[in-house]
């Protein structure tokens, strides 16, 4: 297998497209030739060597060919888009779409990655050390398309609307995810090991959804089915199991109605409900307020900024009235 | 203005005879000339294809549910995006594109003249403002008539004189160009929950039939003399057996002789036919009634037919057809959009994939080629896809393709997952049949340019006729593979709009002077037809009267079509 070294010199003054680089797109050049090839930014279109160094050369074909990204590559999205053969690894944080439309090959970002990665994705593998933002593995604006095959494992947490029209391949989130998870799903399969935060498989018509922490609070449009012994990770759990989403349409396979499903261990359903109940019940103490003063310090920020701040700070979830009043009570 | 002499090209003319013969055009003031001076540029045509401007007969290319459609299919848009060109704005968009898409596309394939097939009145203003920011193109807008309350009453009442001024009136105060109808009945019923799915399913509170209504329609469209015919989408569309329907429909017109000054021939135009050419009574045993609905439509002359053809393509559904959406989205379950559009019409949207794997969608797209083989006269058939409901109208060429070349066809039937079950649905395997290049200007120039009564203007090269001119790329005698039909029809070396060049090796060059055709039909006078408008608007319509009429700055550079209806 060829290696291309890709490094960064330079944070780019706007985000940097670049759906180039994929291992299709490398395979069989030389790094002269890859960097001629080119990057958008804004209305204006540059070359990749105008951005990165460029060492190696692609393999004969996509499978043979490997990419290494390094530098301060935050801002640049399509990273490894359309993509259906070889391997991209990327040292620091990506954009968004890393990913989108990945068709085979493995990714592999050791740092975070922003909104909309592997939306749509058919095949391969898309591994992420940290965080994922939002839509991750859904569809496109609009498209009814969503991750369709392939496995994607993110290590810490990922955002709100992940999986969105998801209807096969496999997501694994080391972390916790937030709103709207599997939202429209049609098949696949899901694990949480962490919390999630509600509003999860709605409008499910079909596929599987583990939670191996708490469920903030389950959907009214799910019944609990029953207690069921179930293989994950290679050995057999108890998990209570929801049906639904009820007011969505469903198949049927032998005469059985086929339901989305969700899966949460035994033992912790119970509790899931009232804990995070509890957790939203939570205030700021005196240095986390000094603190929230501090961010906003001269400026009027909305109730979304100051609940999004807190949120990601803290690690609380406060409602818009009480954030509204917090910012009355600063403003005093 | 300038002059231009396209030289020594095989010119194919329906209106002037010529089937290919080696001619010079020739183009000045705006016009088709007899000649030109020596100062005129000369075009070298020569071994390549010559004809007039192609007009589209029906088309989804402005208006509410087109946008609408813009709207809630982002996903339509996606990598289709072209930036600002030299003479070009930025355009995008595949089975929905943007009004200045639609107007490069349709230039750079060499049409000139487009029709939008259903505007709903009380958007009447959305249409033309879309129409406006569509380049090159002449453009007309059809109303639609079919579930209208005005008209229901006044038919139920058996009053012609008052269908006629509402009709006028309407034309008018829309800037519309001809009667189209649209599931007559059916859109109304659908606000009661309801469907008319047969021609004698009467309408819930208005106790009307789809028949009355047609036989209404069509007897107001003759009495006052329009341009066009009535222009009908019949009941049951899509639907397993619903040619019988279709027949029942077509029959409504039986023994009417037309009545107007525009030339046209036909007293009735049936819209994308491939969906109303559908036997068997279920999915499962779906197959084509493309053979019966073209043997009734070869014995009877005063009709016309666009063929509605299924290119194989992802693509949007819409119609004002509202309970034909629904049904839709609840058999693909994909996203759907719905509207009722008050005392007029009804109209849905719903995306949906003809997927060449899938028996139902190949076997109507051999429906649709069927039906452009086995009618005889192509001076009454005319090419279209119902854009964007059976495919986008950027595949027009390949629809020439398929229709000129059984080999193509041949390989498209074997190459289908469901070969054997489609080829015993359809007749489309034992028609050998292969258009000519002058049927194909017949279809897509002579033909509509006729039954929209424009044929003293546009389709034809006869000198006094608008100029609207289209070289392409091709020589029939040397056709080696049939593709070429596509690569040449796609993209023109040159299109000249009322003899201005727009298009050259392929790319616009040129804007245009976009025109908006009207028919402004004259008729006495109609004191109880004002008064029942004022009433309708203050009673029911969510909408004040003054704020209903396209005014004329809507249309900045109208074309007119006057008719004295008296
Ligand atoms: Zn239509």
């Amino acid at each position: 297998m060829d290696i291309v070294k890709l490094t960064l010199t330079k944070v780019p003054e706007l985000y940097l497209e670049a759906e180039n680089i994929t291992p299709d797109h490398f395979a069989g050049k030389t790094a002269q030739q890859i960097g001629e090839l080119h990057v958008h930014l804004g209305n204006t279109t540059a070359k990749i060597s105008d951005y990165f160094t460029v060492e190696g050369k692609g393999g004969a074909t996509a499978a043979d060919t490997k990419i290494i990204i390094s530098g301060p590559t935050d801002k640049v999205k399509y990273i490894g888009m359309k993509m259906t053969a070889g391997e991209i690894e990327v040292q620091g944080n990506t954009d968004m779409y890393t990913a989108a439309w990945m068709a085979g090959g493995k990714i592999h970002v050791k740092g975070n990655v922003d909104s909309f990665c592997a939306i749509g994705m058919t095949g391969g593998e898309f591994i992420v050390d940290g965080n994922a933002k939002n839509y991750l593995a859904a569809s496109y604006r609009g498209d009814w398309r969503g991750m369709q095959g392939g496995k994607v494992i993110v290590k810490g947490n990922a955002g709100s609307d992940t999986a969105t029209f998801m209807n096969g391949g496999t997501i694994d989130i080391g972390g916790n995810v937030d709103v709207h998870l599997g939202t429209h799903a049609e098949g696949g399969k899901i694990i949480v090991r962490g919390n999630a935060k509600g509003r999860v498989g709605g409008q499910m018509v079909k596929g599987d959804i583990f939670v191996l922490g708490q469920v903030e609070r389950m959907m009214p449009t799910y019944i609990l089915k029953g207690e069921e012994e179930v293989e994950l990770d290679g050995k057999k759990q108890m998990f209570h199991v929801w049906i639904g989403d009820m007011g969505e349409r469903h198949g049927k396979r032998k005469g059985e109605i086929i339901y989305g499903k969700i899966y949460v261990p035994s033992g912790k359903a119970e509790a899931a409900a009232p804990a995070a109940r509890a957790e939203r019940k939570k205030k700021l103490t005196d240095k986390q307020l000094e603190q929230v003063k501090e961010a906003f310090k001269g400026q009027e920020p909305t109730v979304q900024q100051v609940r999004t701040y807190i949120y990601d700070t803290f690690d609380i979830d406060m409602k818009p009235m009480q954030v509204s009043r917090l910012i009355d009570g600063l403003k005093r | 203005m300038s002059e231009y002499i396209i030289k020594n090209g095989k010119v194919y003319d329906p209106k002037t005879g010529l089937k290919g013969d080696v001619a010079d055009v020739c183009i000045k003031d705006g016009k088709i000339a007899d000649k030109v001076s020596n100062k005129a540029k000369v075009i070298d045509a020569k071994g390549k294809t010559v004809m007039a401007g192609a007009v589209e007969v029906h088309a989804h290319v402005a208006g509410p549910k087109v946008n609408e459609g813009r709207n809630y299919r982002p996903e339509d848009k996606l990598f289709t995006y072209k930036p600002t060109g030299k003479n070009t704005r930025m355009s995008g968009g595949f089975s929905i594109p943007t009004t200045f898409k639609t107007g490069y596309e349709y230039a750079r394939m060499g049409y000139t003249t487009v029709m939008e097939a259903a505007m709903p009145p009380l958007y009447a203003r959305h249409v033309h403002e879309e129409i406006k920011d569509t380049p090159i193109i002449d453009e007309g807008a059809f109303p639609v008539f079919g579930n209208n309350w005005f008209v229901f009453e006044y038919l139920k009442n058996n009053e012609m004189d008052n269908v006629c001024a509402y009709i006028s009136w309407l034309l008018k105060t829309t800037k519309g160009y001809a009667i189209k109808i649209v599931n007559p009945g059916g859109s109304e019923a659908w606000g009661w929950g309801e469907n008319c799915t047969t021609v004698n399913d009467p309408v819930p509170y208005f106790d009307i039939t789809p028949a009355e209504i047609v036989k209404g329609l069509l007897t107001a469209n003759e009495k006052m003399g329009l341009p066009h015919s009535i222009h009908i989408h019949s009941n049951n569309l899509g639907n397993p057996g619903n040619y019988t329907t279709t027949l029942d429909t077509l029959k409504i017109a039986e023994g009417v002789k037309p009545n107007n000054k525009f030339g046209r021939e036909q007293v009735l135009h049936h819209t994308h036919v491939q969906f109303h050419s559908y036997k068997g009574d279920s999915w499962a045993n779906f197959e084509s009634g493309a053979k019966e609905i073209a043997d009734y439509f070869n014995k009877n002359k005063n009709m016309t037919m666009d063929l509605g053809c299924v290119t194989l393509d992802e693509t949007t559904t819409m119609t004002a057809d509202g309970p034909f959406e629904h049904h839709l989205t609840s058999l693909n379950h994909l996203k759907w959009a719905n509207v009722d559009v008050e005392l007029e019409t009804s109209s849905g949207i719903v995306p949906y994939v003809y997927d060449p794997n899938i028996k139902v969608c190949a076997i109507q797209w051999a429906i649709g080629l069927e039906l452009g083989l086995l009618a005889k006269d192509p001076m009454r058939t005319f090419i279209t896809t119902d854009h964007p409901n059976a495919g986008p109208f950027t595949r027009y060429p390949r629809i020439m393709k398929w229709l000129m070349s059984d080999k193509s066809r041949q390989a498209m039937l074997k190459g289908f997952k469901n070969s054997d079950k489609v080829i015993a649905a359809t007749n489309l395997a034992s028609i050998d049949r292969e258009l000519t290049l002058y049927e194909i200007a017949q279809m897509t120039r002579a033909g509509p340019a006729k039954s929209l009564g424009l044929y003293d203007t546009f389709g034809g090269l006869a000198p006094g006729m608008d100029a609207d001119v289209v070289v392409y790329d091709l020589n029939e005698d040397k056709i080696k593979d049939a593709e070429e039909i596509e690569k040449a029809f796609s993209a023109a070396d040159y299109v000249f709009k009322s003899g201005t060049l727009v298009v050259e090796n392929g790319e616009v060059i040129n804007n245009g002077n976009k025109r908006t055709l009207w028919v402004d039909a004259k008729v006495p006078m109609n004191e109880q037809v004002e008064r029942d408008v004022q009433m309708k608007f203050l009673k029911f319509y969510s909408m004040n009267l003054n704020n209903y009429e396209v005014s004329n700055h809507y249309v900045p550079n109208p074309y007119v079509i006057e008719v004295d209806s008296n």
